[in-house]
């Protein structure tokens, strides 16, 4: 039995993932026990976890990988400050004292971590390095359904890469070319959501939601200006706009003048139509750019597979886009997609490339739905709610499920916890709040008084797989929810020429289709479609509800407040309940009535995470 | 010396033998720095970290 445990961590989104014999056997993001919102310390609780859950120690694990190289991170720092002196001289003396005492040293600084696990584990020969883009590019081509595959990552910036070409083919896998920093599709879109108020790294999320509320009106003046783009999709970001590679912030005055407002100051300023067509034009140049890298590559590799990693795999829209394209005959997007990912990457990438060991395709993949964090007994769920004094009645499998779709009928909103934690961003039914898509006030209520969040944002829904194509215009899977459709026209409702006109976030009030609580005002969704093969219970709830109703769809969203990580333990998940107006909980065979709870333990929780 | 020994090898791979007096420099007048900070962490630097 071999065993290799991957780490990422001291970035954004620390994770650790542990393979034995090449199989993923377990996953998770330090976020999830901590409660910290992309936690990037060390990823202890995660290491503990994964060890615990496939029952070594430390010392018994053969290889240990790190998702990246930081001495070749520092020499893109040091040659960036170089290149660019005598600006962001004080970026760089901030910077250097971090890397100088304590970033230089992360060999050291992980196996004084690591010891903490194990105290007989000695041994820094079993510690390996992998490369940011290499992690991110094994991620997505060990685990998928295919033997061949381009392989296309692309995200802020790793150590010098922004954007990487790999060809996998078998068990190997080799980066054929580079887009280096500071020419990045990432940080562009990140330059955006910095420029719209929102918060890099966790806001281009609802820089994309926002974008089908305007019209890419500033399209051609980021091409103009910004982004130069070639035939074969390799683009370079005229720098004199930005400031991000030496300075505090993403942009600049120079930025500021060329579409004639200020960084929006989220405290204070309204999201106005401006910052609607902003961010409708970003997402068209995102997607514009990605359909040309896709095309090119297929032309010159002419290999029908694609796979995806890296941040902006992340942007389902643009995914939806490229499948659209019909560029590819497949597509696979690692659910993992951000740096959590490349803990998992960097374990595949030192399994089957370094040493070379053989590689069966799962045809359906081998993530297992992503269902690869901590799992809690009947008995421990029990155990921890009568803990926190909560009320609950136990049901059969057959009950739950009829009592459970029978709440979501009559438009409850019900927080569902069943099995293992989702590995990756989204949360797939493990972790879920889920509602009734045929509501006209369920979207409203999710956001402000479930999620506390803002009202523009849309939600996803989940559908059984078999009724895709009824309800959708997507004919393949969409397991981890990576991908933008459109619903079918018969099942949408033409808005009048009044309702039209309305004004940007109003019209999402409309009720525009047979599930308004998951249609966005430009008609999309972002899809999940449910598989019995990965997640039974889930999929079951689904036909029980849709025999109630005749609709095979809920909506689903992460089981968290807005700033929140998604619950990992079953007092996560009732101090969540306890906090927000959500009207049921079903843990297990546990079902928690929000009535019959001691009103006492309720909690303000809106002031427990800071927003995002 | 682990540390030196391995940043060696990496500056040889890499061929750039010409940070390594930048280095120098760093470790030289870059402790007074260290000493007189914490570990601040810039609130808003996106590519450094």
């Amino acid at each position: 039995m071999k065993t290799i445990l991957g780490i990422s961590a001291f970035y954004h989104d620390s994770a650790a993932t542990i393979l034995i014999d090449g199989k993923i056997i377990a996953a998770a993001q330090e976020e999830r026990f901590t409660r910290i919102k992309h936690d990037s310390d060390y990823p202890f609780n995660a290491i503990e976890f994964v060890l615990n859950f496939s029952k070594i120690k430390l010392s018994e694990v053969d290889q240990i990988i790190f998702f990246e190289k930081p001495f070749l991170k520092f020499e893109r720092l040091l040659e960036t400050y170089v290149a660019f002196a005598p600006r962001g001289f004080r970026s760089f003396c901030m910077a250097m004292p971090i890397w100088l005492k304590d970033k230089l040293f992360q060999k050291k600084m992980l196996i004084n971590e690591l010891k903490k696990h194990d105290n007989n584990f000695n041994d820094d020969k079993k510690i390996y390095f992998s490369d940011h883009h290499l992690s991110h590019a094994a991620s997505a081509f060990f685990p998928s359904p295919f033997e061949e595959a381009i392989v296309l990552t692309a995200d802020g910036v790793g150590e010098w890469a922004t954007t990487t070409v790999a060809i996998g083919k078998g068990n190997n896998l080799e980066i054929k070319k580079e887009i280096h920093f500071p020419h990045s599709l990432g940080l562009l879109y990140s330059a955006f959501t910095y420029y719209t108020g929102f918060k890099v790294n966790s806001g281009e999320y609802k820089l994309m939601g926002l974008a089908p509320y305007g019209t890419p009106i500033y399209e051609d003046k980021i091409k103009d200006s910004l982004i130069d783009i070639k035939e074969d999709g390799s683009f370079h970001l005229d720098q004199s706009y930005f400031n991000y590679a030496t300075g505090f912030t993403m942009t600049n005055d120079k930025f500021d003048n060329l579409f004639g407002q200020k960084v929006r100051d989220a405290k204070h300023e309204k999201l106005t139509q401006f910052h609607m067509d902003i961010a409708a034009s970003i997402q068209k140049v995102t997607e514009d750019t990605m359909i040309t890298i896709a095309k090119s590559l297929k032309e010159e590799f002419n290999i029908p597979n694609l796979c995806l990693a890296g941040g902006v795999a992340l942007n389902c829209v643009a995914n939806g886009k490229i499948l659209k394209e019909k560029i590819f005959d497949n597509i696979w997007i690692q659910p993992a997609a951000g740096d959590a990912g490349g803990s998992l990457g960097a374990a595949l990438a030192l399994w089957y490339i370094e040493q070379n060991n053989p590689r069966t395709v799962d045809h359906n993949d081998s993530m297992q739905g992503s269902y690869l964090g901590p799992e809690y007994s009947q008995k421990e769920i029990e155990e921890q709610l009568d803990k926190a004094g909560a009320k609950y009645e136990i049901f059969k499998d057959q009950e739950l499920l009829e009592k459970t779709a029978s709440d979501l009928s009559n438009e409850e909103a019900i927080g569902w916890f069943q099995g293992r934690m989702e590995f990756g961003p989204r949360a797939l039914g493990g972790r879920s709040i889920l509602g009734d898509p045929r509501s006209e006030k369920m979207q409203k209520n999710l956001n402000l008084k479930v999620k506390y969040r803002e009202s523009f944002r849309p939600f996803a829904p989940s559908i059984l797989k078999e009724d895709l194509s009824e309800w959708f215009d997507l004919n393949v899977d969409s397991p981890y929810m990576l991908m933008v459709s459109s619903i079918n026209k018969d099942k949408t409702i033409e808005m009048t020429e009044d309702q039209k006109n309305l004004f940007g976030i109003d019209k999402l009030n409309i009720k525009r289709s047979k599930i308004p609580a998951v249609t966005h005002v430009d008609y999309s969704a972002r899809i999940q479609t449910v598989h019995k093969e990965t997640n039974e219970r889930y999929f079951r709830l689904i036909e029980k509800f849709k025999e109630k109703t005749n609709c095979p769809i809920l909506v689903n969203t992460s089981f968290n407040v807005r700033g929140e990580p998604i619950v990992n333990t079953p007092i996560d998940a009732f101090n969540c309940f306890m906090g927000t107006d959500l009207d049921k909980l079903v843990i297990g065979n546990c079902y928690l009535d929000k009535k019959d709870q001691n009103p006492l333990l309720k909690k303000d929780y809106t002031k427990e995470f800071e927003l995002d | 010396m682990d540390f030196l020994k391995e940043f060696w090898e990496f500056l040889k791979v890499r061929k750039k033998y010409w940070l390594l007096p930048i280095l120098l420099f760093l470790v030289l007048f870059g402790g007074l720095i260290v000493l007189t900070q914490g570990s601040a962490i810039a609130p808003f630097i996106y590519t450094i970290f």
